[in-house]
């Protein structure tokens, strides 16, 4: 008992860790006074400010845009390779797919900026390709470090599911597009949208990669709202913060809602079943 | 039956086949290329950048290979690797960043592992409430969650306030600017990094494995220390490795808490790189920092196989 | 307390009961269990026996009730302080320590010098037939290895009590049977008493000295195996221990009479069996396949033969005449499976003394079926 209490102190002192400063964030978004230390009472003036500046609301259209284009190829690719990794064995090359697929995970982000930006130069001077860098080689190097996070959750989602269904619908017939189209890919859907979710947030939420590889006119949210905190403090950027937070909170609660649900149906369903079969054996 | 009818089935058969070993092959295929492109031979020209020389020009540097006489000459040069060697501030920074990143990761072994072990004891409908609230951080922007933390940690901050107004200070403690804000930022960014790994081995852990050993007459802390801690070896270690790759290359993190004497490698490579636009010495720092972490990556890559394998 | 105290018992459960959250698993339980002697608490998934010896061994709290052992009071007894040691259904083998270190555990914990702890260490292996195997680690074992592993670490620290959930549910059939002996052979060696669960009725009769069978949380019937086999209190235990054809009937306790619908003759019970039921109270009554004697008649003459004992002498009661409508042949023994007129279906076993292919008895063969006044036996519901 003593033990379990003070676990749970632990364990909420942790969350209490975890959720101060983004409390504080959403207090200080409402106070009137330009500084942290003075309170100026309830307001909601840099709100408006925020929602009036061209500047921020162009790097978050930018940065949204980079973000949805990058999350769907990362999925793509990092779906294929997180599928190839569980379901394909042994093949030739895995451990040096593995390795290529674990260490943009952590690799520092300065070092993959700058490789890929001396990666841009170099295409650039021998094929005329990237023309520039802007948005394209944004979008580029986001699909890269993300498709890796995409190939980890449909790898550990994969390895969950029973492959004896993918056998069971070709042992009744069904071609390998079938398979792919009517089996495969269903049971792959919420791991497939977890890892675009996932892919979208960290494009939104990367600085040091897309410092390195954009160029003039390609200005993401975070570099703004770098430039404007490195200055010190800017009370719309508690605004900002604070929408963002209201933004992944209805998000995670509504799928969370959605889930929810599914579950919920399914297990009616089960239990119907489970009704249906012990009045038959009764019978 | 029908001849014909066979030679079709068995023209099916081997077409579903190679469409089998085909779709195969493409799926091993894009993401190696895309991978090959675009992550593991930029290194190299990070390498070949790191052997040139600085230049006023546009890429600032100077080629590698020269033509001298209508024959090609290698210019490779290893000042960069040198200056990068031997110069003090550099040296420090990396050492500062090393330093830095092994702390922080040990503090966040000790603050993540409780928090992981109790929501892995917690009971399961409560598990994924407390799971959600471990990542939910973790989908706001760090950068402003890093932001967050450096209005807090001022000298007129909340919690120097609440310091003053609780009589435990006479003064503002001066947080802000130092390397325990450093700390305190990477800490506070990486324990998902740190609780998710973890978690999934406890979670895993046989809960008849822990009756036992109290079966056999261990005390609650023996049974920790003599099944529980061995058998999630393997989620610390991943842990560990994921909070401390990434943390010895941070920048924002010393940038925006830390103060001008906290040197880690990432916030010097990039004031090389976008300050003083020195393309070849950022390039060294980089291969050397890659060189220090492609053992721990690798290590992190046989531990992440050898769990899915077990 | 009302409880009657037997000093021969190592284990006392007065009045325990466990809920969990208003589901009740264990149901006011008393049960005395004896030193030195072999139990078995036997019964269907959920009956709340395995709930009972995770409260032996301290890893569940009684809402309610006592647990003594040895006389002393577990309540506030943690599980690593218990004289109690428990082989797991999974065995609970640590994997990441060979299998010597394994069993050394406990030993360790009572802080026993190194060299006695080598030396009880490989008594204990060898005992169980795996001296040779210290070294492993619990993954490069059989199934069969680790559960004679799981046995030694349990028995190493000669607990007063030893505790085992389902020892054998994990192992085929062969083997189970081969070590049901051995089981036997180390308890009566070692002499430490065991608590046995399992839900298999056959390991509970082969191996149990006595046995408790469990229901909905309750205990329904203790004795020894033959007890509870020949004289099951209720329909529940009969069905479950082995197979019972049961008749439902009005008793008159005068004659020791049971009639029934739908059978022709009356069930005749020898005194013995008693009734303590009053004349016309509604009884159901056991009789066991192997109890019964089946043989062919003529068809023609069915109805005229039904009281034709063996012997040619008329009976009065305990016989019924059907045809049979199944045959389950097992190699040692047949089960008939026989229809009555009114559609109902009696069990009736035969051993197979002759070849197979001697069998006089087929398919829809006419049968009179009798028995002893001494087969039946009376069940309360």
């Amino acid at each position: 008992m003593r033990r379990g209490s003070f676990l749970a102190l632990g364990l909420w002192a942790g969350f209490a860790f975890l959720y101060l400063p983004i409390i504080v964030l959403i207090v200080y978004s409402f106070n009137a006074s330009r500084l942290v230390a003075v309170w100026g009472g309830w307001s909601v003036k840099w709100y408006g400010e925020l929602l009036r500046d061209p500047q921020i609301l162009g790097a978050a259209s930018m940065s949204l845009q980079i973000a949805a284009i990058s999350a769907t190829v990362a999925v793509i690719i990092g779906g294929l390779a997180g599928y190839a990794l569980s379901r394909f064995g042994r093949f030739r090359g895995r451990t040096g797919f593995s390795a290529m697929l674990t260490a943009p995970l952590v690799m520092p982000e300065v070092i993959t900026g700058l490789s890929l930006l001396m990666l841009f130069v170099a295409m650039e001077s021998l094929t005329g390709w990237p023309d520039g860098r802007g948005m394209t080689t944004v979008i580029i190097a986001h699909i890269t470090f993300a498709a890796a996070y995409v190939a980890v959750v449909v790898r550990s989602r994969v390895a969950g599911l029973d492959m004896a269904l993918e056998e069971a619908a070709m042992d009744l017939g069904a071609r390998p597009l079938t398979v792919l189209r009517r089996i495969t890919l269903p049971m792959l859907t919420p791991g497939l949208l977890s890892g675009w979710l996932l892919a979208f947030t960290l494009s939104l939420d990367d600085l040091v990669i897309a410092s390195f590889v954009t160029g003039p006119g390609a200005t993401t949210l975070p570099m703004l709202i770098f430039s404007k905190v490195r200055l010190g403090v800017s009370p719309d950027i508690n605004a900002l913060a604070t929408l963002i937070v209201l933004v992944v909170a209805a998000g995670v609660l509504l799928s969370g809602w959605i889930l929810l649900r599914a579950e919920r149906r399914h297990a009616r369903q089960v239990r119907a079943a489970f009704r249906r079969e012990g009045a038959m054996g009764e019978g | 039956m029908k001849p014909s009818g066979n030679a079709g089935d068995a023209d099916a058969a081997t077409d579903s086949a190679g469409l089998a070993t085909r779709g195969r092959t493409l799926g091993i295929l894009i993401p190696t290329i895309w991978l090959l492109l675009f992550f593991a031979i930029p290194f190299l020209f990070v390498v070949k950048i790191s052997l040139s020389e600085a230049a006023y020009s546009v890429p600032p540097v100077s080629d590698l290979l020269v033509w001298q006489d209508g024959w090609p000459v290698l210019q490779a040069t290893w000042a960069n690797f040198a200056l990068v060697l031997t110069d003090s501030l550099y040296v420090q920074a990396l050492y500062g960043a090393l330093r830095i990143a092994l702390i922080a990761t040990a503090l966040t072994l000790l603050i993540g592992y409780p928090m992981a072990y109790g929501i892995a004891r917690a009971e399961p409908g409560m598990r994924s409430l407390l799971l959600l609230l471990v990542i939910l951080p973790f989908w706001t922007s760090f950068l402003i969650r890093v932001y967050a933390w450096s209005t807090l940690l001022q000298d007129q901050g909340m919690i120097n306030n609440a310091l003053i107004w609780l009589g435990i200070v006479e003064e503002p403690v001066r947080m802000l600017n130092t390397e325990f804000a450093v700390l305190l930022g990477i800490v506070y960014s990486y324990l998902p990094f740190m609780i998710l790994p973890l978690y999934a081995t406890l979670e895993r852990l046989d809960g008849t494995l822990l009756e036992a050993s109290a079966d056999l007459g261990a005390r609650p802390f023996t049974t920790f220390w003599r099944v529980t801690l061995p058998l999630s070896l393997p989620g610390v270690a991943a842990g560990c490795l994921l909070v401390f790759i990434p943390a010895a290359g941070e920048f924002v993190i010393p940038e925006l808490l830390g103060g001008p004497d906290t040197l880690m490698i990432g916030k010097i490579l990039w004031q090389e790189f976008f300050n003083n636009r020195d393309w070849p010495v950022a390039s060294a720092l980089a291969t050397i920092l890659l060189l220090l972490l492609i053992g721990p990556i690798l290590l992190l890559d046989r531990t992440q196989s050898k769990a899915e394998s077990a | 307390m009302g409880v009657a105290q037997d000093t021969d018992a190592l284990v006392s459960i007065q009045g325990v009961v466990k809920d969990f959250g208003g589901v009740r698993a264990v149901d006011t339980v008393d049960l005395e269990i004896r030193r030195g002697e072999f139990f078995s608490l036997l019964g269907g998934s959920g009956c709340g026996k395995t709930t009972l010896l995770r409260m032996l061994g301290g890893f569940e709290t009684p809402t309610a009730g006592r647990i003594l052992i040895d006389g002393q009071d577990m309540a506030d007894v943690p599980a690593y302080r218990r004289p109690v040691n428990m082989m797991f259904q999974s065995y609970a083998l640590f994997p990441h320590m060979s299998v010597e270190r394994n069993v050394a555990f406990g030993l360790e914990q009572d802080r026993v010098g190194r060299a006695e702890r080598d030396q009880r260490v490989s008594e204990a292996l060898e005992m169980v037939q795996l001296a040779d195997f210290g070294r492993r680690k619990p993954h490069q074992l059989s199934g069969g290895q680790r559960q004679r592993v799981a046995l030694a670490r349990a028995l190493v620290k000669r607990p007063k009590l030893l505790l085992l959930d389902e020892p054998l549910a994990a192992l085929d059939r062969k083997l189970r049977e081969k070590t049901q002996f051995e089981l036997a052979n180390i308890q009566e060696k070692v002499g430490i008493t065991f608590i046995m669960v399992t839900h298999d009725q056959e390991e509970a009769m082969t191996l149990s000295d006595r046995l408790a069978v469990m229901n909905a949380g309750r205990i329904v019937q203790v004795g020894t195996p033959g007890d509870i086999y020949e004289f099951p209190a209720n329909r529940l235990v009969g069905e479950f221990i082995g197979t019972i054809n049961v008749f439902e009937g009005h008793l008159d306790a005068d004659s020791g009479m049971v009639r029934c619908a739908g059978l022709d003759l009356p069930i005749l019970l020898e005194e013995r069996i008693g009734t303590g039921g009053s004349r016309g109270e509604t009884v159901a009554i056991g009789i066991r396949p192997e109890k019964m004697r089946i043989r062919k008649i003529d068809r023609a003459s069915e109805a005229s033969d039904v009281g034709a004992g063996t012997d040619a002498a008329p009976l009065a009661a305990n016989a019924l005449t059907g045809h049979i409508e199944d045959i389950a042949y097992l190699g040692d023994l047949s089960i008939f499976h026989v229809r009555l007129a009114d559609g109902r279906k009696v069990q009736v076993s035969r051993t197979n003394i002759t070849r197979r292919r001697d069998e006089p008895l087929t398919w829809e063969d006419a049968v009179a079926v009798d028995w002893d006044a001494a087969a039946p036996v009376v069940l309360h519901q």
